[in-house]
């Protein structure tokens, strides 16, 4: 067996038990790295440090230490998290050069467990997109292709990188990170499993912020239980994020098989729409069918203000954004077009610097900011993003989970997206309302669409209740048996 | 310096109203661990925080908050138990996050008030509008290079508390002791050194002038006035320029204005002259600021007594003047001084002595307080000496003059001078004697009814005894003897 | 909602971001379809709902006032594009 086809998990277990070696393994992707060039899955590959990380792992392993989570096992980064000394782009040209004098504290988490990492993986510029066919670095492509149909299929976004890395094998596991869905959408374009956790889980702490109430990074793998050891090394609380929760992160694998008998799962009857595809109302009938026959009650619930989330998120999103986008002026790292006054200075690097979708949000940020409209627009928003908080809260009152589909649809053609931009911010219809009431969710590989892409169903928990979604994604997991890949990979 | 301006057209009245950004007094940055301290190598204090690098995030220093509350409750203003930290976003190169995190609808502190005392004695009430906790932004230096300007982030993310004023003021006369004495009450307290040399104390001043009653007129704001004595004059250039425009039938902009010192005159910024539109909004990487009642009321208790409150006092209990008292109690290093050296002591006599002799040395050698070469206790042993008719008041000035070059104690210039006076009636009734028998036409004279010469005896003797002898004593002796 | 090139100009400006008469043209055509979309939160009754300030109820960390960061002017320097005896170097600025 290709150790680049293992899960984290049995890489684990084969590396403790010394039937295998992190160079080993390591050695195994950087070729993997090298013939899948063509998935543009990473901006920067760093093999040579890869190659040390694993060395070093051994030896920590040959000295009877290294009892890291992640001991010795090659992880891609998105190339959205700060990593000391390695050009960090968050996709941009804005960036270009850019090499941090400091770690992100979830990915300095990642190598204090002893994990290796293989590379930065694409994104939709500042993680700004649905596609990954807005990065600066050309977009990543998706291993999968549609049964008798040769166009290349996009990842999904933003951390689309991500998801090609580990759906084609180029890693075990890869981070992410979700503002509005940018690690549960291409986990199900890509087959594999992502999960966003609770606002506050993971340190926003050296992330290249998009929109800060609603960035929360988190794993991207194969199994949920790779994303249950992956999601424990990530968390925790940090002191340099004033945002990050100050709660115990529990041993997500422990009650991983501990199966749905008994709980409540609720289906939002909002989500149904007549719009919805009929092999995705099949696919979530399927999944609430396997739930039931493990036990779970399955119950509809309503969450009136579901239709309001995308629009809302909207204002948000982009509004946060502008300002947090101000700091990209050519001043202190990045691209700088040199102007003879200061003023156009800044508008030329800006202009050169952001691509049109991430301008386009700048503006849109901008404008709702500003004098005469904030309260039409952003504190409205924010009212409505309260209204939908309560939803899920009364929800929550009693139902255990949520299960909804994780996409209105497989992964689109490269060369065939969505028309204009509403129509591609729909892609996240599902996804965005629990980024706006901080909940944890995840994208969990169900089933095949009648192209033969995959499809996957999203579950949603209780603020810091990822135990739970993961419990619930396992036993769909499980009754799905999703064990196809995509050809070649 | 008046509150009105007689145009051509009738009188005008100032109305004036003041920011003033004061840099708390801290080891640490507001959002970062790097140094607030003054004058290091350029961006040499400065974190990557402060810098704007991509992912980075701001957490809130404790004690700038505490400082805050403890301001708040010295200007007598509501401490607001819920406030929100907001981003003011614009572009500059010393703003390197391209917001400054302030507070915009909820701040820290609201409405407080503080009172002045003009030099006729009178007392004013100003009124405060708000304090609110940012973060002070770089510097910029534009004359280090033709076509570029330099920028330093060392001040970046440091500190800051705005505290502006309602638009009471009438006069520069009046801004400039409202902020001598705002600057007094932050010393006190210890929430900022109010350097304002160094920056720690920076004046926005608003003004607009209006016809005596009437609504407010159009105001211009002059940014960063960095003295008090450029304030005044600033506010009194800008005045006459708004009278001329309104008299003559003109309006006046509203604009933001720069002090140019060398000329004495207030010209409008160019960089600042697009409109504003700042876009504030809570800062999504900040949660709102909750102060526990507990926390309040432990700064409330740490108080120190406050000029007021310490200048009421030296008049009630001390009976000095309000003029005396008002000037010891301006630095809480002089109110110190003075009350070490009145303990036990003639509270006027000591308020006199620090007034008249002290601040008058100081003042000519430059010096503060602390830096006095006459500590408090040589000083009241001074006092004493004059308390006990050990030397006049007269041979105390030159004592006191020695001993602030010197350092040495009185007692001992005393005796190494022989000051000691003369309080010896025999002795004195001898030289009396002497200056008696020596001018036998004027003591005629005086006798005679010219009283007037009675002076010319005092001084007389007091000559003959080398300065020396007790001048209350030469007096009783003299009258005695010249009416005898 | 009128959304025209000159509310694009205007707000380009003050995002700092240069943009030709072609762009705002096309932009006020986009973003005008994007707000025309948002409207649709005007259906939502809002009367005396607090807006969401954090999605995680907790209160504000704070720090303790001690220095602990700073103090390496080549390391902030790093990455700029321009510098010179310490200090960042930008276009003049005229005030
Ligand atoms: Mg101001
Ligand atoms: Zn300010």
């Amino acid at each position: 067996m290709n150790p680049t086809d293992l899960t984290i998990a049995q890489a684990r277990d084969l590396l403790a038990k010394g039937e295998l070696s992190s160079m080993e393994l390591v050695e195994a992707h950087i070729d993997a790295m090298e013939t899948s060039r063509e998935l543009n899955a990473y901006i920067t590959e760093t093999p040579e440090m890869a190659l040390a990380m694993a060395q070093d792992s051994d030896a920590r392993r040959a000295r009877g230490e290294g009892n890291g989570l992640l001991e010795g096992i090659p992880v891609a980064i998105k190339d959205l998290f700060c990593t000391k000394g390695t050009l960090t782009t968050a996709g941009s040209h804005i960036l270009d050069g850019f090499h941090p004098v400091y770690e992100s504290t979830v990915t300095a988490n990642m190598w204090r467990q002893g994990a290796v990492m293989l590379g930065k993986t694409n994104l939709d510029e500042f993680a700004m997109g649905s596609s990954n066919l807005t990065s600066y670095h050309g977009p990543a492509i998706n291993p999968w292709k549609a049964r008798g149909d040769h166009r290349a299929r996009v990842p999904g976004g933003s951390s689309g990188g991500s998801a090609a890395a580990v759906a084609g094998r180029l890693a075990l596991g890869a981070t992410g990170t979700d503002t509005g869905g940018s690690i549960r959408q291409p986990a199900a374009f890509t087959g594999t499993v992502g999960i966003k956790p609770t606002y506050g889980r993971c340190s926003r702490w050296g992330i290249v912020a998009f929109a800060s109430s609603l960035d929360q990074a988190g794993p991207m793998t194969r199994s949920v239980r790779d994303a249950a050891i992956m999601l424990r090394a990530m968390a925790g609380h940090d002191g340099k994020d004033s945002t990050s929760a100050d709660v115990a992160v529990p041993d997500f694998e422990a009650d991983l098989d501990k199966g749905v008998k008994g709980m409540t799962i609720g289906i939002p009857k909002e989500y149904r729409s007549e719009a919805m595809a009929g092999e995705i109302e099949a696919l979530w009938q399927q999944g609430s069918a396997w739930l039931e026959e493990q036990g779970a009650r399955m119950v509809e619930i309503s969450l009136p203000h579901t239709k309001y989330a995308l629009p809302a998120y909207y204002i948000v999103a982009p509004a946060e954004a502008s300002s947090n986008l101000s700091r990209y002026d050519g001043v202190k790292y990045g691209l700088r077009v040199e102007a003879d006054d200061l003023l156009s200075m800044y508008e030329k690097t800006r202009a050169a610097g952001f691509s049109k979708e991430v301008k386009r949000r700048i503006l849109i940020g901008t404008y709702v900011l500003s004098a005469g409209y904030y309260d039409a627009y952003y504190l409205k928003a924010q009212k409505v993003r309260t209204r939908i908080a309560e939803d899920f809260r009364d929800a929550f009152g009693h139902v255990d989970a949520i299960l909804t589909p994780a996409t209105p649809s497989a992964a689109f053609p490269a060369d065939e997206p969505p028309s204009d931009p509403v129509a591609m911010y729909l892609n996240d219809i599902f996804t965005v309302p629990v980024n706006l009431a901080g909940l944890p969710g995840m994208s969990v590989p169900a089933g095949l669409s009648g192209e033969g892409l995959p499809l996957g169903l999203q579950i949603i928990g209780k603020a810091f209740d990822e135990a739970t979604v993961l419990r619930v994604g396992r036993a769909i997991e499980h009754a799905a048996g999703f064990d196809t890949r995509p050809e070649g990979f | 310096m008046a509150s009105t301006i007689e145009g051509a057209t009738g009188t005008w009245e100032y109305v004036i109203g003041l920011e003033v950004h004061a840099q708390i007094v801290s080891k640490s940055k507001l959002f970062s661990g790097a140094s607030t301290e003054f004058g290091s190598e350029p961006n040499s204090q400065v974190s990557t925080i402060d810098a704007g690098m991509p992912g980075m995030l701001p957490v809130i220093n404790m004690t700038c908050i505490e400082q805050a509350v403890k301001t708040g409750l010295a200007i007598e203003g509501t401490v607001n138990r819920y406030s929100v930290f907001d981003r003011k976003n614009y572009f500059y190169p010393d703003l390197p996050q391209g917001y400054q995190i302030s507070q915009f609808k909820q701040p820290i502190v609201s409405e407080g008030r503080l009172v002045i005392e003009m030099e006729d004695g009178s007392e004013k009430v100003i009124g405060i509008e708000r304090l609110h906790v940012e973060q002070d932004a770089g510097k910029s230096l534009h004359d280090q290079d033709p076509g570029h300007s330099y920028v330093d982030l060392n001040r970046s993310g440091v500190g800051l508390m705005e505290i502006v004023s309602k638009p009471d003021l009438r006069s520069p006369e009046e801004a400039a002791a409202y902020v001598r004495k705002l600057r007094s009450i932050l010393r006190y307290v210890g929430t900022c050194d109010g350097n304002m040399q160094e920056g720690s104390m920076r004046v926005d001043a608003n003004v607009s002038m209006r016809r005596p009653g009437e609504a407010y007129g159009t105001r211009c704001e002059i940014k960063n006035l960095n003295s008090v004595r450029f304030m005044s004059r600033a506010l009194e250039y800008e005045a006459l320029r708004q009278v001329d425009i309104l008299e003559a039938g003109g309006t006046v902009a509203q604009e933001t204005r720069l002090f140019d010192v060398g000329r004495g005159e207030t010209r409008s910024m160019r960089s600042k002259e697009e409109a504003h539109d700042y876009r504030y909004f809570p800062d999504p990487d900040l949660l709102p600021l909750r102060l526990e009642q507990e926390l309040i009321n432990a700064v409330a208790a740490s108080m120190p007594e406050l000029p007021d409150a310490k200048r009421h006092r030296f008049m009630a209990e001390f009976g000095l003047s309000p003029y005396d008292a008002s000037v010891l109690v301006a630095e809480k290093e002089n109110a110190d001084f003075y009350e070490a050296v009145a303990e036990g002591r003639d509270k006027k006599l000591a308020a006199n002595w620090m007034i008249s002799e002290l601040f008058g040395l100081l003042n000519k050698a430059g010096k503060e307080i602390g830096e006095s070469p006459v500590s408090a206790d040589a000083l009241g042993e001074l006092l004493d000496l004059i308390s006990d008719d050990t030397i006049s008041g007269r041979t105390a000035k030159e004592v006191f003059a020695e001993m602030f070059e010197t350092g040495k104690a009185a007692g001992q210039i005393v005796e190494e001078k022989g000051l000691r006076q003369v309080t010896d009636t025999g002795a004195i009734e001898a030289v009396i004697d002497e200056v008696m028998a020596r001018e036998t036409q004027k003591v005629a004279e005086y006798r005679s009814g010219k009283d007037k010469l009675f002076g010319f005896f005092v001084g007389q003797v007091m000559k003959a005894s080398g300065g020396k002898a007790n001048p209350k004593m030469v007096n009783e002796v003299l009258k005695k003897k010249l009416d005898g | 909602m009128s959304f025209d090139k000159t509310t694009v100009a205007r707000i380009s400006r003050l995002a700092r971001i240069a943009t030709t008469p072609a762009e705002q043209e096309r932009l006020a055509g986009e973003l005008g379809g994007i707000l025309a979309w948002v409207e649709q939160l005007d259906e939502v009754d809002v009367a005396g709902v607090a807006p969401m300030t954090s999605v995680v109820e907790m209160n504000l960390k704070a720090r303790e006032d001690v220095v602990s960061d700073g103090g390496d002017a080549e390391a902030i320097l790093k990455n700029a594009p321009s510098s010179a005896h310490g200090f960042f170097v930008v276009p003049k600025v005229v005030e």
